[in-house]
């Protein structure tokens, strides 16, 4: 292998000096995704034509998602749409890598979702590692110890044989990078429908945990301090565009194509996760980023636009894994594993030390200036000279055409209302057990159980309970809870309320556990941006959400965007996920989502409407989908909190389990399955109270509503305190033996249960080893 | 009762294994794979994890790390050494328990609450047990199939050096269900279930008692304290 600086077969760089001298060369913008419109505004920003390496640079950090140029519009009102109240605690809102919360004690959490759904389509395994590798990485470079993660993975119709070649690659994808990292995965979710059938979505979210003043920023500050990139080296995999590009640019017999697929080493980032936190320790980093989407190309001009504004780098300084790489594939490569850090020169021995103690590679590329010019040289010779807000910050801002849906209409108007209600004990037995044995709501531990969930043993709750809880601090066992929830057959029917009960759900699944709901972070997943009634959908989502937010007075701290989602021009249904996190003084009072003893009360909490509208009982039992979704009420939730709240602080709580997907029924059932204690329910005072049928008492999808489990010596207390807030409340009935009886209607037992729920997964994809 | 615990590049429950001696009444000791120092412990643990991305054979590279010349001296001088997961990979690898380790027979990683039967309770690592006790500790592993040629099996079996069993469905192929050994000694055991994440009550496995009650794994890191003070 020839050394890079010794390469003979170097192709001469396109210098500034080469684009002032020939203004009218050709350059391929159009390939590389940029518009006529906007490949002239980077003209008229550099007062000349770009180089080929600013193209690239403009190329990527100017696409969809780099700049959100789609979505921005919609974007501000999170940061406008907030109370004092949203801000007490948010250390870092939107715009960082990851936003920090205050969590009490001196400590901080840091959370993010973000989307790799397109590359985990094109290749199922590492796309999904790369995932989980990328916001691993957000999370690290603000000062944090990642502590745990969680997917968000939706999938086409479980039928359908392409499926099956999905799941299992992104589940070992999954499985392989998260576990080698060392990080619980504590929940999450799967679903299954032929909307995601060409365009799975592939979500990963990431949490850690800092001391406040370990906080970390992006970006570059101090004249003099130098800019190093470390980590694995730099290669060829992750060059989308780029490829286009070289190809004006490449020698003969130079390498053509490139991976756009990122390929991930989970080796690699677990031992960069330890030197950083040794690095962050010591004290030796005054500013970091990670390298992610766009590489140095979004390092570069992010941490020089967020610090002094000036930076000099040495691209040839960058070690590399293939030397025929062009300064314009360096620029643009997405290597995983590689952080860029920003260091004083007097401490630049020590890092190196660090560094070299845990065998990672790194380059001094340059130094931070004060010129408020980006400048690259490419051996000796000057490639890039721009002003990076230019490049990182003020790229262009659409006002996409914005329409309400054709169809909608009469969407809307096909409710659920016509579907037959069956009144037979036998029938509604018969519906019971298809929806805990559809694919959406059958037991998901043919995923779940290849992902470690125990290692750094502090995992208080994990799947399948409604949110997953991380103990932060072990002496006094304060720790966050965790839930993300999206339901897209709602979203489909109405895109602000479908976000609004997304925002409910993962609120209700936080308070159940005990915790107290306090962040936002958001992963949204839409069609093209350039569909108009996708346009309008997303626009509609973004506003339910932000308004939901401010009702509740919790910040949403960041997210991510994901727009195209879609086969040919069928797009998806549009899929807001929402994270929430939770805080609890002390995990020891965590609330158990299933039954653990006998002879317990089992009350429901809310008023049961007839919402079947967009309910997994319409889509499993009728193949429905049409209506307006379940009415949402936020305060009624604040208060439905606060109550399981004040219950939970008198210790007088056995389980607590939110009734979401498939009602009243769904919720019973994983209560017997948690730990296989049956019960006996009756629902006729509930009929009568709600005045419903049992199609709807068993199947509704009414928002605010909970059951939970009371030990019959904390009665009185737990009703008094019910009808001291005036929350509605019924005993349905009391924890029993091994089955679930519904009385007058159907009794089914603890193992017909399991063995319905547990065997859908493996019966589509194959034997696991429990 | 200084109980040293090794961190090799790519481990992950080296932590979690200091925790456990913590939590047995113990002082854990962090030790680093690069030096040749032991620091004066008692004893030593082998984490789990993925050394070296187990990219090799797992525990393989580990197996060669510069201190692992001293965990072999002190494994001969007859110094209490467990090995968990990843770390009995590694004392496969180094040849100071007999077999090898091979790729779960369902091909993914499993994570799972497993029930084992302990076989030999004349060890360092399991002389709190009762013979036959039935336990449950977290099993997590990709490459956890135990394998060996009859005649190590037959002498495995034959000198009573199985020290534990998977009960119920073998979760990943290992001959004779075989979840752990020790060798004749008995200063040397590796496993692969996660004894240390079940020593604390609220973060093991769920029994039917309590959620996440577990702790049945706390009983092996006792054993060696307990036989470190008697000794």
């Amino acid at each position: 292998m020839t050394a890079v600086s010794s390469s003979p077969s170097r192709p001469a760089a396109d210098t500034v000096s080469n684009a002032v001298a020939t203004p009218d060369r050709e350059q391929p913008y159009a390939a590389l995704g940029l518009t006529a419109d906007e490949y002239a505004r980077i003209r008229e920003i550099l007062g000349r034509r770009p180089t080929s390496g600013e193209l690239a640079m403009y190329s990527v950090m100017w696409s969809e998602h780099c700049s959100y140029k789609s979505s921005k519009k919609y974007l501000r009102q999170f940061g406008q749409k907030v109370s004092p109240a949203m801000k007490k605690n948010l250390m870092v809102g939107m715009g960082e890598n990851a936003g920090v919360v205050d969590v009490g004690q001196g400590w901080a959490v840091t959370f993010k979702v973000e989307s790799h759904n397109h590359p985990s389509y094109i290749e199922p395994f590492q796309g999904a590692a790369t995932g989980v590798g990328g916001i691993v990485r957000d999370i690290i470079s603000m000062g944090a110890r990642p502590v745990a993660v969680m997917d968000q993975l939706r999938f086409g119709a479980i039928e359908n044989p392409d499926t099956a070649r999905v799941v299992h690659g992104v589940t070992s994808g999954i499985s392989f990078y998260g576990n080698c990292l060392g990080l619980p995965n504590i929940g999450g979710e799967t679903y299954f429908d032929a909307v995601y059938q060409g365009n799975p979505l592939v979500n990963a979210l990431s949490v850690g945990v800092l001391r406040h003043e370990d906080l970390h920023l992006a970006n570059a500050r101090g004249v003099g301090n130098k800019v190093v990139l470390f980590g694995a080296r730099t290669g060829g995999d992750g060059i989308g565009g780029a490829s286009i590009l070289a190809s004006d640019t490449f020698s003969e017999g130079g390498p053509t194509k490139r991976p756009a697929v990122q390929v991930g080493d989970p080796f690699a980032e677990k031992v960069l996760i330890e030197c950083c936190l040794e690095l962050f320790r010591g004290k030796l980093v005054e500013g970091i980023q990670d390298l992610g989407a766009a590489g140095i190309s979004c390092a570069t001009s992010e941490l020089a636009s967020n610090g002094d504004g000036g930076m000099f780098i040495e691209l040839e300084r960058v070690l590399l894994r293939d030397p025929s790489l062009t300064a314009e594939e360096i620029l643009m490569s997405e290597s995983q594993e590689r952080m860029m850090a920003v260091v004083a020169p007097e401490k630049l021995d020590a890092f190196l030390e660090v560094t070299r103690k845990w065998d990672v590679e790194t380059s001094v590329l340059g130094e931070v200036t004060d010129t408020g010019r980006l400048v690259i040289n490419w051996h000796g010779e000057e490639i890039v000279n721009v002003e990076p807000r230019t490049v990182a910050l003020e790229g262009p801002v659409y006002d996409r055409p914005v329409a309400y849906p054709a169809w909608l209409d009469a969407l809307q108007a096909d409710t659920a209302d016509s579907l037959r209600h069956e009144t037979a004990p036998d029938l509604l037995r018969t519906q019971f057990l298809s929806l805990l044995g559809s694919p959406n709501l059958a037991d998901k531990s043919w995923i779940t159980d290849q992902y470690d969930r125990y290692v750094l043993g502090n995992t208080a709750l994990s799947f399948p309970d409604d949110a997953g809880m991380i103990r932060v601090d072990e002496e006094s066992g304060l720790g966050f809870a965790l839930a993300t929830d999206a339901n897209g057959r709602y979203c489909q029917l109405d895109p602000y309320q479908g976000a609004r009960l997304a925002l409910a759900e993962a609120f209700r699944n936080v308070a159940a556990t005990g915790a107290t709901p306090v962040a936002v972070s958001d992963c949204l997943n839409f069609g093209s941006p350039e569909n108009p009634e996708v346009m309008w959908q997303f626009s509609q989502a973004v506003e339910g959400l932000a308004d939901g937010c401010l009702e509740l007075e919790i910040p949403v701290t960041g997210g991510n965007v994901s727009f195209y989602n879609q086969t040919g021009d069928q797009p998806i249904h549009p899929t807001p996920v929402v994270a929430m996190l939770g805080v609890i003084d002390d995990v020891a009072k965590r609330i158990p989502s299933g039954w653990q003893d006998e002879g317990h009360n089992l009350y429901l909490l809310g008023v049961t409407r007839q919402e079947l509208d967009g309910s997994a009982w319409a889509g499993v039992v009728h193949g429905h989908l049409g209506g307006r979704p379940p009415a949402v009420d936020l305060p009624t939730e604040q208060a439905l909190a606060a109550l399981l709240a004040a219950a939970n602080s008198q210790n007088i709580l056995a389980s607590a389990h939110d009734l979401a997907d498939g009602g009243l029924a769904q919720a019973l059932a994983e209560s017997v399955l948690r730990f296989g204690v049956g019960a006996r329910v009756a629902l006729g005072e509930l009929m009568e109270r709600d005045g419903i049928d049992a199609t709807t008492a068993l199947f509704s999808e009414s928002t605010g509503r909970m059951l939970v489990a009371v030990p019959r010596e904390d009665d009185v207390k737990f009703r008094g305190l019910c009808e001291g807030r005036g929350y509605p409340v019924l005993r349905i009935g009391v924890t029993d033996g091994a089955d679930l009886e519904v009385q007058g209607l159907f009794t089914v037992s603890a193992d017909e249960l399991r063995a319905t729920s547990r065997a859908v997964l493996p019966a589509v994809f194959g034997q696991s080893g429990l | 009762m200084r109980i040293g615990v090794i961190t090799f590049p790519g481990s992950l429950d080296d932590r979690d294994a200091q925790r456990a001696v913590r939590l047995a009444g113990g002082e854990p000791v962090a030790l680093w794979h690069g030096d040749h120092d032991l620091a004066g412990v008692d004893a030593l643990v082998l984490p789990g994890g993925f050394s070296y991305g187990d990219y090799l054979r797992a525990g393989a590279i580990a197996s060669l790390s510069p201190i692992m010349r001293e965990v072999v001296a002190a494994a001969n001088s007859g110094m209490p050494v467990l090995g968990i997961c990843n770390g009995f990979q590694m004392l496969t690898e180094a040849h100071l328990l007999p077999g090898g380790l091979i790729r779960n027979e369902v091909g993914t990683f499993v994570c799972k609450d497993q029930k084992l039967r302990v076989e030999n309770t004349s060890t360092a690592w399991t002389n709190g047990f009762e013979q036959g006790q039935e336990i449950t500790i977290p099993l997590k592993n990709g490459e956890g199939g135990y394998i060996a040629d009859e005649e190590t099996l037959a002498r495995l079996e034959g000198e009573g050096l199985v020290a534990f069993r998977y009960l119920g469905k073998n979760p990943n192929g290992s001959l004779r269900d075989i979840a752990g050994i020790t060798n004749a000694r008995g200063n040397v055991v590796g496993l692969m279930p996660h004894p240390e994440h079940a020593t604390e009550p609220g973060f093991g496995p769920d029994t039917p008692t309590a959620m996440r009650s577990g702790v049945d794994g706390l009983t092996m890191f006792t054993s060696a304290l307990q036989g470190v003070l008697a000794g």
